[in-house]
């Protein structure tokens, strides 16, 4: 952990894997997803591979089939995973009346709805689902959808940074929001609040309207917008019951939301109002629905799950800044790579007076303010 | 091979003692089932609309479930309060009552349980939350903990008193070799389950109104003065009823618990105003709503100056010894503590937490019919669960139903 840092905490150091034993979030026990252990040497990946099918590679006939040692998690995966194709293809060939497009549709449905939590699958199954939902949407709507997997590259870690003295209210950065992340219209969901702040009050919060509809910038006034903060120590992330929410590699907090079951607990965790719930289901115009999707970004959510802001994950590890920040006409708003020391993030850091909100809560939130 | 056809008879037998009663019973049961139906289609109705069909918001993201849930909690933990003296200090007074008690806390439990389903946005999806093929956040969700020991002292209360009544049906005596340590087992995940529900709030640091260290012993002290008195209504009415004998010495015996943890629950409850207000913080911006309300936001004024009264009258009353033992002031005092704490400790803690919000947002939450007609639905069905197990106990107890062989 950098310690000549002022805003402390946050791993900015050029090379991650000088430091593996430790993390941004200052625990090296892992848990807050930000351990990799892809490090490992050919040698210890030997050993590992003999001592999972070691035995295997003696035995043959029905014996390596049957007569494997697994754990827990890979016995039950494995079971799941038979079960699905089984009761699928059950469910799909006893029908006799449904076509084939109808048979395949169903037999999606059924995947869908038992599969795992993403964050437990691997590469393969990643692909699979996201498969069987572009797939769906193709039977459904007759559409393709581009729907990626992509996970976290290394030496990344996200943050942004907002100029209080540069924006004018303009709210482009919340309409580019629901237009780019397919937010409900019906109930107007908005990831991003801006507060309309009077001049001589300070950061009177209280005071703030979130709800403005007139002209601005209005005189006597400034603007501070909030969203989720992708905090590196997420309260939101530990309550979850079914581990639905986490944080990536490169520090975006992130949900399933297929695998949510609505609860609402990190809603009540959360102490930056970042999290949206979805109290029907979610309505887009299909001609308005953007195609260019992520399995835990701006893909199609439903009825009662969480959702909130991702950073656009869809553009943000394609290599794009969010949609709010290129929509920003006045350039208050910042993001990049903060591990990245050439970054537009990094230079802010560390020349202007930066601060976060709510610091005394330990969150740590990787978003800061700052003023001309 | 016995027991199983001992079990079967059991089955029969109380199947047969629920189906039939008085008319005021047929009654009863109707009325509850009726309940019961309008409560299911409410839920329904929500179901295909989603939650967007109950008044919570995203600003005020739990509402009258979670505040029941909450609440009925404290009733189950409270069933401890007799199990205690009962077994483990061998108190013959409470022996007729201790039944009813564990009764009560496995209707209450079943309730909680139905609330936190009805508040969950995907029902559907729920097995994700099931060890093995879901996952279990354990230990970091305090949400499993809840869990785990809501679930745990719904099998304690469940088989202990299964125990007993199945010894009794076969006309035996139940060993307490066999009883005794399930019991002092439960006394502790008594505690554990109003404890974990607590901590469920207090380990919130976004909301400051519940990230406060009083938060779980005022839980267990209102628990303990709301659900003894709840089982003080519910012998008062059994007595009334059946021919089951509950003495007044028991019935006043359990009064004297109630008085106790209401003072407790009151000097807790002044504790904490004179933190709220005496040196008042940002912090204390819940307080002041729920109190006094906010910049013209006052829907839980008249509620919670329901609630104080009420406590302050029945604790005060349930002080004096005379009083208390007149039944009837009592069975009064009861009531109204079983109403204020209700109130207190529903909505009057759950609203409040999300109010203002996190940017000082005021949005106020008005639970709408059907959010209503779930709930009364979920207490109709913890009516009908208690009157068939007290039904069926009562009838072992006087020894009117017994095993034929």
């Amino acid at each position: 952990m950098s310690s000549n840092k002022k805003w402390f905490s946050l791993n900015l150091s050029n090379s991650k894997t000088a430091s593996t034993s430790t993390c941004g979030c200052g625990k090296s026990s892992g848990g807050c997803g930000s351990h990799s252990d892809h490090q490992m040497s050919d040698h210890d990946f030997d050993t590992a591979v003999d001592a999972a099918i070691g035995d295997e590679r003696k035995k043959d006939g029905f014996d390596q089939v049957f007569d494997v040692q697994m754990d827990r998690r890979t016995a039950f995966r494995k079971l799941t995973a038979s079960l699905l194709i089984g009761a699928g293809a059950v469910s799909s060939s006893c029908s006799v009346v449904a076509d084939d497009e109808a048979k395949e549709k169903a037999q999606i449905d059924w995947e869908e709805q038992f599969k795992g939590n993403y964050k437990l699958m691997n590469d393969d199954e990643k692909k699979a689902t996201v498969d069987r939902l572009v797939r769906s949407y193709q039977i459904r709507k007759g559409k393709t959808l581009n729907m990626s997997s992509k996970d976290a590259e290394k030496d990344v870690l996200f943050g942004y940074a907002f100029n209080i003295s540069k924006c004018q209210g303009y709210m482009d950065c919340v309409s580019a929001c629901v237009e780019e992340n397919n937010q409900d219209r019906n109930s107007e969901m908005q990831y991003i609040r801006i507060h309309e702040m009077k001049d001589g009050k300070g950061f009177n919060f209280n005071e703030a309207d979130d709800n403005y509809y007139h002209e601005v910038p209005a005189e006597g006034h400034f603007y501070m917008g909030t969203q989720c903060f992708h905090c590196d120590n997420p309260p939101c992330v530990d309550v979850c019951p079914v581990q639905a929410t986490w944080r990536e590699d490169d520090g975006l907090v992130v949900i399933d939301y297929d695998w949510c079951v609505g609860c609402r607990y990190c809603m009540a965790a959360c102490p930056y109002d970042g999290r949206r719930f979805n109290w029907s289901t979610p309505k887009v115009p299909e001609a308005e629905i953007n195609k260019n999707q992520h399995y835990l970004g701006n893909r199609m959510r439903k009825k009662g799950v969480m959702e909130k802001c991702t950073f656009c994950v869809q553009r943000s590890r394609a290599g794009k800044n969010p949609a709010c920040v290129e929509a920003c006409p006045t350039g208050a708003r910042i993001f990049g790579n903060l591990l990245d020391p050439d970054s537009t993030i990094r230079w802010v850091l560390e020349n202007k007076k930066v601060f976060r909100l709510k610091e005394d809560l330990g969150t740590e939130p990787k978003f800061w303010y700052f003023m001309d | 091979m016995r027991r199983l056809k001992v079990f079967k008879s059991l089955v029969r037998d109380s199947l047969d003692t629920t189906t039939q009663g008085s008319k005021k019973y047929h009654i009863w049961m109707a009325f509850l089932t009726f309940v019961m139906l309008v409560g299911m289609y409410c839920y329904s109705v929500q179901l295909e609309f989603g939650l967007s069909a109950t008044g919570m918001t995203d600003r005020v993201s739990w509402g009258l479930y979670i505040s029941n849930f909450t609440f009925l909690v404290g009733v189950a933990a409270a069933a401890v309060m007799l199990v205690m003296p009962t077994y483990v200090l061998k108190d013959i007074d409470f022996k007729q009552a201790v039944l009813i008690g564990e009764g009560l806390a496995v209707a209450a439990l079943i309730m909680c349980l139905a609330f936190v389903v009805a508040d969950m946005g995907g029902p559907s999806v729920l097995w994700h939350m099931l060890p093995g093929i879901g996952v279990f956040n354990f230990p970091a969700s305090m949400l499993t903990w809840d869990v785990i020991v809501l679930n745990g002292y719904l099998f304690l209360n469940i088989s202990i008193p299964f125990y007993i009544l199945f010894r009794r049906y076969q006309g035996k005596v139940p060993n307490p070799k066999i009883y005794v340590p399930g019991a002092i087992l439960s006394v502790f995940w008594a505690v554990a389950i109003h404890l974990v529900t607590a901590f469920l709030y207090q380990g919130l640091q976004a909301r400051p109104f519940w990230n406060n260290a009083l938060l779980g012993p005022r839980f267990l002290a209102s628990a303990f003065a709301a659900g003894p008195a709840l089982i003080i209504l519910v012998l008062a009415i059994i007595r009334n009823f059946t021919e089951f004998r509950i003495e007044d010495k028991t019935i006043k015996k359990i009064g004297m618990i109630v008085a106790v943890a209401a003072q407790i629950n009151l000097i807790m409850l002044v504790s904490e105003l004179f933190k709220e207000f005496y040196a008042p913080t940002h912090h204390s911006e819940s307080a002041y709503y729920l109190f006094f309300g906010l910049h013209g936001k006052t829907a839980l004024l008249p509620w919670i100056w329901t609630a104080i009264p009420l406590n302050v009258l029945a604790t005060v009353l349930l002080t004096f010894g005379k009083l208390r033992n007149n039944l009837k002031v009592l069975y009064f005092c009861c009531f109204i503590l079983f109403v204020a704490i209700w109130i207190e400790k529903g909505f009057g803690l759950i609203v409040p937490g999300f109010i203002p919000g996190p940017y000082g947002k005021i949005a106020e939450y008005t639970p709408t019919g059907i959010e209503m007609g779930v709930t009364l639905g979920i207490w109709a069905l913890g009516a009908f669960i208690f009157t068939i197990l007290a039904k069926t106990a009562i009838k072992i107890e006087t020894g009117k139903l017994k095993y034929r062989s």
